[in-house]
Order: C-alpha cells, then sequence, then structure tokens
C-alpha cells in the first residue's frame, strides 16, 4: 500500500453509498455481476448486483461459477470480459460520408465520451489498461475513441483476496496488489464475523468520493488485516511463467517444431485474443447504402488468428495456425516489449480458460524452453 | 451521375426448402430499396413478371441433384454475368447431400411407391461442383443483412463485408458467455463461418455449424474437446453430418469418426 495515502474503513452495509456517490456524480457504474453462469463485466445499479457470495472454478479450458460458503462480494477472479469492452468498443462507427448532388460530406461519428466508474479492476487489469494506454495515447497517433472514454473514467480498484487457477500476475510482476493507477482501491475483508471494505485513495477524485462516505480511519490491525487478505491470494497462484530471457527464447525460436505441435490443438478461433485485456487489433470495414449515396467505416475487433488479419495483395502472409500462433505468443511475450516497454502479457490467465481447447500459453512457454538450444554460441576468434 | 439502367437481377432456385429466397423476401423494408436500385427481372417466388435474361446478377438457391438441373445450372451461368450463391445448400450440397453418404437407390426404394418415376442423381452438390462462381454466402438460412451487404457491395463495385472467421469472434465482440467453456456445451463455433451473429450462443446453446465450416478449421482438435466433455463418436458424426455435411472439412471430420464407430 502506497506511503502515506489515506486508508478508511467502510463496513459492508455502506458499500451501496459508494455506488451511489459515483452515479450521482455521473458516472455510469460497469462491474461485476451473474450473467449466463459467469461473473461478467456489465452495467450495474447498484451494490445489490454484485456476485455477492459467488465465485469462479477455472482450469485450462473450463469456468465454473459457484457458490461460497461467505458472501463475499469480490470473491472471484477475473471472468470473459475485460475493460477494454468499454474503453475500445467492440464495434465503433468511426465515420460516414453522405452524397448529394455533386458533392461528398464527411461527417466525423463521435462523441465517443462516455463516463464509466469501473468498479472491481483487479491489479492485472490495472496493468492491462496501462498496457492499452501505452497503444492507444502514446505516440503520435491517438485513438479518440479510446481517449474520450479514458479520461471520464473512474477506477475503482479491488485488491484481490484470491488468485484463479490459470492466474500468474505474481510471475508478471503485476499483482495481486495494486499500487497505483486507480481513484480508490477497496480491500474486502471477512473476518471474525465482520464484513468490511478498507478504502485506499489514489486520486483528488477519489478522496472527494471518500468524503461523501460514512468511512472512518482505519485501525493498525485492521490494515494489517487485509494486507494478510492480498498475501494468500499471492500464495494461492494457480500459474507460474519463468520470464528470465524470454524475449530472446522467443526471438531465438522463430523455427521450432513446437509450433506445429500447438497448431494441431489450437482452432485459431482468435478467443484467446478477444478475452485477452491487453489485445487491441481491429479492422475497418467500408459499408455503403444501396443506392450508394451514403457509407460508413466501421472498426470491429479483429484478431491474429484471423486468415484475413495478415491478408495482403496476393494472400495471407500467415496462412498456417501454426504461424499465427507463434506470432501472438512472440508479440505478447517478446516483440511488445520493443513495442512498448513492458511485455503484453499481464498474467491475467484469461486465454488460459477461455481457450475452448485449453492451450496454456505458460506451459506452451516451458514446452519451448525444453526445446531451445539456447543462445547460439558467440562467434570465435577474429579473422584468421 | 449520369443515370444509367438498373442493373438486373435473377433469382434461381434448385434443390433447396426456399428459406434463402424467403430471407430476401424478408428484407421487409429494405426490400423496396433494394427494388429501388435493381430490376428484379425473375424472381418467380415473389412475381410471375419473367423478364428475360442476360442478367447482371444471379442468385442461386439450392443444390444439384437431378440430371435436369445439371444441364440447367449452365444455362444460368450463361445468362449471368455474376453469379452469386446463396446457401448451404447451393454453396456445399445442403441437408440433402446426407444422401452422399449412403446409396440414394435405397432411399428410393424405402420412400416412393413407384421408385422407377424417380430420376435423380447419386449425390447432392454444390453449384461450383457444376459452373464457375463469383461469391458465395454461407448460411441455413442465409444472413439477410448480409444478403443485402453483398448485393449493395457488388452494384458499388467493392468486396462484400462477409468475415470467414469463426463464430466466436461474433461471439466474443456481442459479450456473449463462452457456452462450451463456462457450461461444458459442446459448440461448433471455433470452427464454423462467422455470419449468424452468434445466434444460437445468444439463446445459451451451443453452435450447429449452420454457416458451415471457417476458413482453415481446425475440427480434429474441436472433435477432441466435444470427447473430453462426454460427447460421443456418433454426436461428433451427427454434429458435423448436418447443413454442411459435405462441406470438405466437416466431410473428412464425420468420416472419421463414423470409421471410429464401426471399429469399435
Amino acid at each position: 500500500m502506497r506511503e502515506g495515502s489515506t486508508m478508511n474503513v467502510l463496513e459492508r452495509d455502506a458499500l451501496d453509498l459508494l455506488f451511489t456517490s459515483l452515479k450521482e456524480r455521473g458516472f455510469t457504474l460497469v462491474g461485476p455481476t451473474v450473467r449466463e453462469r459467469a461473473i461478467v463485466y456489465d452495467e450495474m445499479f447498484s451494490a445489490a448486483d454484485l456476485p455477492w457470495g459467488w465465485t469462479d472454478r477455472q482450469e485450462a479450458g473450463t469456468y465454473r461459477l459457484e457458490r461460497r460458503a461467505d458472501d463475499a462480494a469480490f470473491g472471484f477472479t477475473v471472468g470473459p470480459h475485460a475493460w477494454k469492452r468499454f474503453l475500445f468498443p467492440p464495434v465503433q462507427s468511426l465515420f460516414r460520408a453522405e452524397r448529394s448532388g455533386s458533392k461528398m460530406a464527411l461527417r466525423p461519428a463521435g462523441p465517443f465520451a462516455a463516463r464509466y466508474a469501473l468498479i472491481g479492476v483487479r491489479a492485472c487489469e490495472l496493468a492491462a489498461i496501462d498496457r492499452q494506454d501505452k497503444v492507444f495515447l502514446g505516440g503520435t497517433y491517438v485513438d479518440p475513441v479510446y481517449r474520450q472514454r479514458r479520461e471520464g473514467a473512474f477506477v475503482v480498484a479491488v485488491q484481490c483476496g484470491q488468485a484463479g487457477g490459470t492466474c500468474f500476475c505474481a510471475s508478471m510482476g503485476t499483482g495481486p496488489r495494486a499500487g497505483s493507477g486507480f481513484d480508490l482501491a477497496l480491500t474486502e475483508v471477512l473476518e471474525d464475523g465482520r464484513h468490511w471494505f478498507l478504502v485506499e485513495e489514489g486520486s483528488e477524485r477519489g478522496t472527494e468520493v471518500v468524503a461523501t462516505l460514512p468511512v472512518r480511519a482505519a485501525t493498525e490491525e485492521e490494515i494489517a488485516a487485509a494486507g494478510r487478505a492480498v498475501e494468500r491470494a499471492e500464495a494461492e497462484m494457480g500459474r507460474t511463467l519463468d520470464t528470465e530471457g524470454l524475449r530472446e527464447l522467443f526471438l531465438r525460436n522463430y523455427e521450432n517444431r513446437h509450433w506445429d505441435r500447438v497448431a494441431e490443438r489450437c482452432l485459431g478461433c482468435g478467443n484467446c485474443t478477444m478475452v485477452c485485456p491487453t489485445c487491441f487489433c481491429a479492422t475497418v470495414d467500408d459499408v455503403t447504402d444501396l443506392a450508394g449515396q451514403a457509407a460508413e467505416r466501421v472498426r470491429r475487433w479483429d484478431s491474429c488468428f484471423t486468415i484475413d488479419f495478415s491478408y495482403l495483395h496476393g494472400g495471407s502472409v500467415r496462412s498456417s495456425i501454426a504461424a499465427r500462433y507463434r506470432q501472438w505468443i512472440t508479440h505478447k511475450l517478446a516483440t511488445w516489449t520493443d513495442q512498448f516497454g513492458a511485455p503484453g502479457c499481464v498474467g491475467c490467465g484469461r486465454c488460459i480458460t477461455w481457450c475452448p481447447v485449453g492451450i496454456d500459453l505458460t506451459e506452451e512457454t516451458r514446452a519451448l524452453r525444453a526445446l531451445d538450444h539456447g543462445a547460439p554460441a558467440a562467434p570465435q576468434g577474429g579473422a584468421s | 451521375m449520369p443515370p444509367r439502367a438498373k442493373p438486373k437481377l435473377a433469382v434461381w432456385k434448385f434443390a433447396s426448402c426456399d428459406g434463402c429466397q424467403l430471407s430476401l423476401l424478408n428484407c421487409e423494408a429494405e426490400l423496396l430499396r433494394l427494388a429501388g436500385a435493381v430490376d428484379i427481372a425473375y424472381f418467380p417466388e415473389a412475381s410471375r413478371a419473367m423478364a428475360k435474361g442476360p442478367y447482371d446478377v444471379s442468385l442461386v438457391e439450392g443444390s444439384i441433384t437431378t440430371p435436369h438441373d445439371a444441364e440447367r445450372i449452365h444455362q444460368v451461368r450463361r445468362a449471368s454475368k455474376l453469379l452469386i450463391t446463396i446457401g448451404a445448400c447451393a454453396t456445399a450440397g445442403g441437408i440433402q447431400a446426407l444422401r452422399n453418404f449412403k446409396d440414394v437407390k435405397d432411399f428410393i426404394r424405402a420412400v416412393y411407391a413407384s421408385p422407377q418415376y424417380i430420376d435423380t442423381l447419386g449425390k447432392s452438390t454444390a453449384i461450383a461442383d457444376h459452373v464457375r462462381v463469383d461469391f458465395e454466402l454461407r448460411g441455413c438460412p442465409i444472413n439477410k443483412d448480409q444478403l443485402l451487404e453483398v448485393v449493395t457491395a457488388l452494384l458499388q463495385g467493392r468486396k462484400p463485408a462477409t468475415p470467414p472467421d469463426s463464430v466466436c469472434m461474433e461471439c466474443k465482440r456481442h459479450g456473449l458467455v463462452c457456452v462450451l467453456v463456462a457450461h461444458g456445451t459442446p459448440c461448433l463455433g471455433p470452427v464454423t463461418h462467422a455470419g449468424c451473429g452468434a445466434l444460437c450462443p445468444v439463446y445459451h446453446r451451443g453452435c450447429y455449424g449452420c454457416f458451415g465450416p471457417k476458413e482453415t478449421p481446425n475440427t480434429a482438435s474441436l472433435s477432441r474437446a466435444w470427447l473430453g466433455l462426454g460427447a460421443t463418436e456418433d454426436d461428433v458424426v451427427r454434429a458435423f453430418r448436418s447443413f454442411n455435411a459435405y462441406a470438405e472439412p466437416f466431410r473428412r471430420e464425420s468420416e472419421a469418426h463414423e470409421r471410429v464407430q464401426i471399429t469399435e
């Protein structure tokens, strides 16, 4: 927890007042709720919409919603949705063009602004938002859709009290504790018959919201109890990934028989990229009306697993599934660092859980290491 | 733009249920706009007025199942600048291609009191097996929005936006929860061509593969996943053997599992 930040206690029954306060400030609340037998991120109207008493059990290729022994609100890990759905919408109109007589008028879409309060953002997800910030807001070309939505967002983080079966944020250095990047951070504590939240402020906006809530300053013991909850999560983490020399491992193994082995299982369906909280690829379709009087450019999420993704004149560059899997994992764990200064993987485990055939990025990396012949030997001696 | 003659559109029926043609009539408000943009010259299901060819665009529904139709499709091709197949029958042989896995004479003897009057081919085949096809629109039935997109795109001289990737891509963009991973429901989505808008997963059902195989489908891997979920070899055969049974990747997959059943 940050040095010098204010720690307060909010009782369980007062949690809804936080929701009310955010709504009064004009935010649309989005957060975890039970739907279709999973904990999804969707619009929420009150704290009653939280998945009280529900949890998830995750393994490679399986997810099951289950009852908890207690009635924790955030007693699960991460589900099928990532926050990118709200900041980088799956389908987005970019502009329209209309013809009248011999003239053509361009009508930009937008404004894209939305004021979301993201409720229950985990440490790995804060890292993912940070990765997407670098993609969409860094450099010369800023994405206006993402920028307007990101600037409008109020982030309520939740410190993980338990880890999932496919999580490995500790390996990626992104969690389980969220240190910054939020307006408020909650730690849910159920101990000794009490159920309360430690509220940590991360911004002035966060402090203003806390001022409207019936909180009291946390005691040393309460801060320690919240710390213990997060330590449990770190100890329970279901997966690990050895990041030592990761970039070089992938860069020297473009040619490796392992890629063909993965391709025997990989469906090329794109699910891993759709659920990944950092994957940012999209394509655009230009559509027209029947009369040829109006056109529209629509952006939609795309994936490096589709054949059209690498289509250039004459055909697709990555026609085999092996080439597409290699591209995805190499980008995620190696070349992303070259582009954006950190890996594209935050260790949330979604690609492992939501792969219909349970392909596990941590296992595939281990298997590649086992087949790796190491760095090529340095050239010997000088000119003879 | 200078006024020009409206393109002539024809709609042809071969062995089929008419559901794809009905998708065109189902366009309702857009149908009026379509009628404004093209001259619907030949569409017996909609109108008795039948103008002679040649036609700029022919939409072909249905598969080839009789010697007569095997001749007729060549006439349609000759009369058409662009020939677009609509639906699973025209692009893969349809549900009636189930005959291809058996001897059709046995069916004729079982069904008809006077089998000598029946003149049919041993296999139900796709239009592309007989003539050159300019564009194939998938689905059983086709999606009307995709049909309008194809006609609109061709009228404007651009490529239709009908991506050949998986149903999963549509499912995930909709924000649906994966029925296979979260419910253990066998689903053909990961090997099936997009276009339906993930219609069955919206209702928490597995995909039935109505749009046929996606590009580069890994049917063998998905079958292993199905067996892992408790499906039988017979379930796998039946899943791949429906509306798109004779689409090559689905045919090979069902035959592979049929062989397993026989050897078991």
